[in-house]
């Protein structure tokens, strides 16, 4: 049976709402197939507004690889904003997807890419609008199956209730094996209905399915045990990770959209993983090991990426940038290739150190130098070594001294507040390193208008970490020790309007801290949350702290826990986590000696295992991985002039 | 934890000042062409700066050797003319380019209307003329569809007897009235659709104040209006005539 398109009703209301161009659909390199001629058809959501989501890299492969398929189709949707809720809740307009402008609810699958944990709350509006149960345990055989991905399923828990399934780890190939196992299922005629597909999926050993795990708690509060109840489901549900990124050179045409979005520029993931073992970033050790996309492989995207999107900037993305083993010879081949095109390039996520000033000269060639940004994350060297990024103060300042020689004007430093043994000693020293970055700059550039901006954000304790077992820091003392950073530095003269301070107060940190570390209690906080209201927890002008804070005591109320036990707690050694069956790879032993590491007087520091022997955190071995990467010594040639 | 360096291999440094040090690759404009383009369908809801940008990546999608501004910031050489309002579509818009290398005008139309998304088409690409093109928009003419509107037709009387017609608007100076019927050259109602020509005038007025007036003399319009310039030009003899030609 065909499914219309909602557009015709659409229509009349679009010029009530905002932005409607974002609802509209019709992206350069957009696919739309027919629905009666495929067997397997794909919703996929980004669950934040269409400016955000659009860009999504995850999505946009996803979307490409699965419209490859003769068999499959796949369309797009995104949270819609709260004043186009209002308007289809009041003409009985479901969710629909930006493609087809087809109803969610009549696809297979609704699949969810959650970057961040405070979507949630927009995923209980989609599902809502869409006319589809938020329990799982309500939804019938019509309804489409609701996954999720991205990096906040490694702890899915706290949406346990409002999803049937989880996938962790690289997509691409998961994806199809779903459709696989979904066109199996349909052409068998659906035996057994939605159970039975279910447990199918949980049977593959990659496919977390909540509802096939039970929870039990003991008197206090703490997880007793995690008890599978379905005998094909595993005990503990494995990562995918994918291997060789040169076969999968997605996106190949890039989704270019007609609305404006955050990012407007064709980005390039140059390798995957990362392996610097900084023990606060959840990215680096999810992902890992590192696999590297060739210099080729590079180029070649970029040469296609380019004519397909007609986009005039390129991004070479990963979680560290200049770490990819032929950094110097990707920068200078891409800038003589693209020179006098007024193409540019970016390189966001790179490290502190003196090889990054040349390789960005290299990338501004006869270029703008707007800004350098450099994350030591901790102010004293002590705290470096705590979350073991070391950069040692020197080599900063050397850095710096020589960016602002080579006409660089302005660099920003971004740092967390919060890291596990901080005291205001430590968050003081932010003041001070920002005050030898202005004396070296004025130094080495021999002028006055030099400036340094200070980023700051609230550290948030995250699943699969050495910190996962870390007491947050509760916001009042947050603030506290940003206020006398603040006052420090400018009750100096000589710095004042040359130290520039970016940060947020440190109650949005809780809600992430809660949602990130929460079990399937947490749940109902969510649910509480968003019935009252609450909708893009990740925008401030929407997100409310004293309707979480409310939410999380009314909701728990009846439970021996609270929004500071989840938060503010640090955990032991034998407490069974909320994740603990849910398998990123890395060793959980080994997360905790790393983590006492960390907190010993003199913090032990973990080398790179790209540059040094095997650490053991336990991931290739267990995944069947192996780090992947060059130098592959090879060159690119100038492209043919047409 | 991000270093952002989003930096171009374009003829400056920080600052504002010149690179003198850089070579500038922008090349000189050999030719000027004029654009008509319509906005068509669901993609009537592009904004004027969503329609920019698109139109930019079809330039360089489509290799048509557009000419940089030099200086500072170089941006593609390309000028619009009285760009109709979201939501509202249309078949008469209008730009300018400027080329750095000769090219048959309808290879480019065609180019470019290849690489612009179906909605956005590209209707005829002609050498542009001596004289200031924004000069020659001097009206369009409106087709506005009122689908359940009553009492179109006295109000049109009504509209076309008064000497002035204010309407409110918000613009970016804040509430401005507006005198609609000065602005209005002829105004026809066929059912529930509204011909109507109007000259070009500062602030401009829009297919919504024209709707907005006749609601003043009795019109009642529930439901949602869809408004499309058909043509925009010289107005001669009452009659709004195609300006590329």
């Amino acid at each position: 049976m065909s499914v219309e398109s909602l557009f015709p009703r659409l229509e009349p209301v679009l010029p009530q709402v905002s932005k409607p161009i974002q609802y509209v659909g019709g992206e350069l390199n957009a696919t739309l197939k027919d629905w009666d001629a495929v067997t397997v058809r794909w919703a996929l959501m980004y669950p934040d507004a269409y400016e955000v989501g659009l860009p999504n890299q995850g999505v946009q492969i996803l979307y490409e690889i699965l419209n490859e398929r003769d068999w499959i189709l796949a369309e797009r949707t995104y949270a819609v904003f709260p004043d186009m809720e209002q308007v289809m809740r009041d003409h009985e307009i479901p969710q629909f997807t930006v493609d087809g402008h087809r109803p969610v609810k009549a696809f297979d699958l609704l699949g969810v890419s959650f970057s961040t944990e405070l979507g949630y709350t927009n995923l209980l509006t989609a599902l809502d609008l869409a006319g589809i149960a938020l329990h799982a345990v309500d939804r019938g055989d019509d309804d489409p199956i609701v996954l999720v991905g991205g990096h906040a399923s490694f702890n899915p828990e706290p949406v346990a209730d409002f999803i049937d399934a989880a996938v962790l780890g690289d997509g691409e190939e998961i994806v199809l094996a779903i459709s696989d196992i979904v066109r199996e299922f349909r052409e068998e005629g659906s035996p057994g209905g939605r159970h039975e597909l279910l447990r199918r999926l949980a049977a593959t050993g990659g496919i977390y399915v909540p509802q096939f795990y039970e929870v039990d708690y003991d008197a206090e509060g703490f997880i007793e045990a995690i008890v599978v109840n379905e005998p094909s489901a595993p005990e503990r549900v494995a990562k995918h990770t994918l291997m060789d990124l040169d076969s999968w050179p997605y996106p190949k045409t890039p989704l270019v959209p007609l609305a404006e979005t955050v990012h407007e520029r064709y980005s390039v993931e140059i390798f995957r993983g990362c392996t610097r073992g900084c023990r606060f970033c959840q990215a680096g050790m999810i992902t890992r090991p590192v696999r590297e996309r060739s210099l080729q492989g590079i180029g070649e995207m970029v040469a296609n990426g380019l004519e397909q999107s007609g986009l005039d900037e390129v991004g070479l993305l990963s979680l560290s940038s200049a770490d990819h083993s032929e950094i110097g010879e990707l920068a200078t081949q891409l800038a003589d290739r693209y020179e006098g095109t007024n193409t540019s390039l970016s390189l966001p996520s790179t490290r502190v150190d003196a090889f990054n000033i040349s390789l960005a000269n290299e990338f501004s060639r006869n270029g703008r130098r707007s800004g350098l940004t450099f994350a030591p994350e901790g102010g004293s060297e002590r705290l470096r070594r705590v979350i073991n990024k070391m950069v040692s103060e020197e080599d900063l300042i050397r850095t710096v001294a020589a960016a602002y020689s080579h006409g660089w004007r302005q660099v920003k430093l971004y740092f967390m507040c919060g890291l596990p043994t901080e005291t205001d000693e430590d968050v003081l020293q932010i003041g001070e390193l920002a005050k030898r970055v202005i004396d070296t700059g004025r130094e080495a550039s021999g002028r006055k208008d030099i400036r340094c901006t200070v980023s700051i954000g609230g550290f948030v304790p995250k699943p699969h970490t050495p910190f996962q077992w870390a007491a947050q820091l509760d916001h009042e003392t947050t603030d506290e020790r940003l206020r006398k950073l603040r006052a420090s530095v400018q009750s100096d003269k000589k710095y004042g309007k040359a130290i520039g301070f970016r940060y947020h107060d440190g109650k949005p940190g809780i809600v992430e801290g809660l949602l990130s570390r929460g079990d399937r209690r947490v749940g109902k906080v969510i649910e509480a949350v968003w019935r009252d209201g609450g909708r893009f927890d990740g925008w401030s002008e929407h997100f409310s702290y004293d309707r979480w804070a409310t939410m999380a005591e009314r909701a728990l109320a009846d439970e021996p826990v609270d929004l500071a036990w989840y938060t503010t707690r640090e955990r032991g050694a034998e407490e069974i986590l909320p994740w603990d069956h849910l398998d990123s790879g890395l060793d959980k032993d080994w997360l905790w000696e790393d983590w006492q590491d960390a907190l010993a007087d003199d913090p032990v520091e973990v080398e790179d295992c790209r540059w040094t022997p095997c650490f053991d955190c336990g991931v290739c071995p267990s995944m069947d991985t192996d780090i992947q990467m060059g130098p592959t010594g090879q060159k690119l040639l100038p492209l043919s002039v047409v | 934890m991000s270093t952002s360096t989003s930096l171009g291999w374009v003829s400056t440094t920080l600052e504002g000042t010149p690179n003198p040090e850089a070579p500038n690759p922008q090349l000189p404009i050999v030719q000027k062409l004029r654009v008509r383009y319509a906005k068509r369908g669901r993609l009537r809801f592009t904004s004027h700066r969503d329609f920019g940008r698109a139109f930019e990546r079809a330039v360089r999608r489509a290799k048509v050797p557009i000419g940089y501004s030099s200086g500072f910031t170089p941006h593609p050489k390309i000028s619009y003319a009285n760009a109709a309002p979201t939501g509202a579509a249309s078949e008469a818009e209008f730009l300018e380019i400027g080329l750095t290398r000769e090219c048959d005008p309808d290879a480019v139309r065609e180019g470019l209307d290849a690489a612009l998304p179906p909605g956005l088409d590209i209707v005829a690409v002609v050498p542009a003329t001596p004289g200031t093109f924004a000069d020659r928009l001097e009206a369009s003419r409106w087709c506005i569809e009122i689908p359940g509107a009553t009492g179109l037709e006295d109000a049109a009387t009504g509209f076309l007897a008064a000497p002035a017609v204010t309407v409110e608007r918000m613009t970016k100076r804040g509430l401005r009235d507006i005198d609609v019927r000065g602005a209005v050259d002829t105004l026809v109602v066929h059912g529930d659709r509204v011909d109507v020509v109007v000259r070009s005038m500062i602030p401009t007025v829009r297919p919504d104040d024209v709707v907005g007036a006749l609601r003043q003399f009795g019109a009642v319009v529930s439901g949602a209006t869809i408004a499309t310039r058909i043509e925009q030009g010289p107005l001669v003899d009452g009659v709004v005539v195609d300006p590329l030609t």
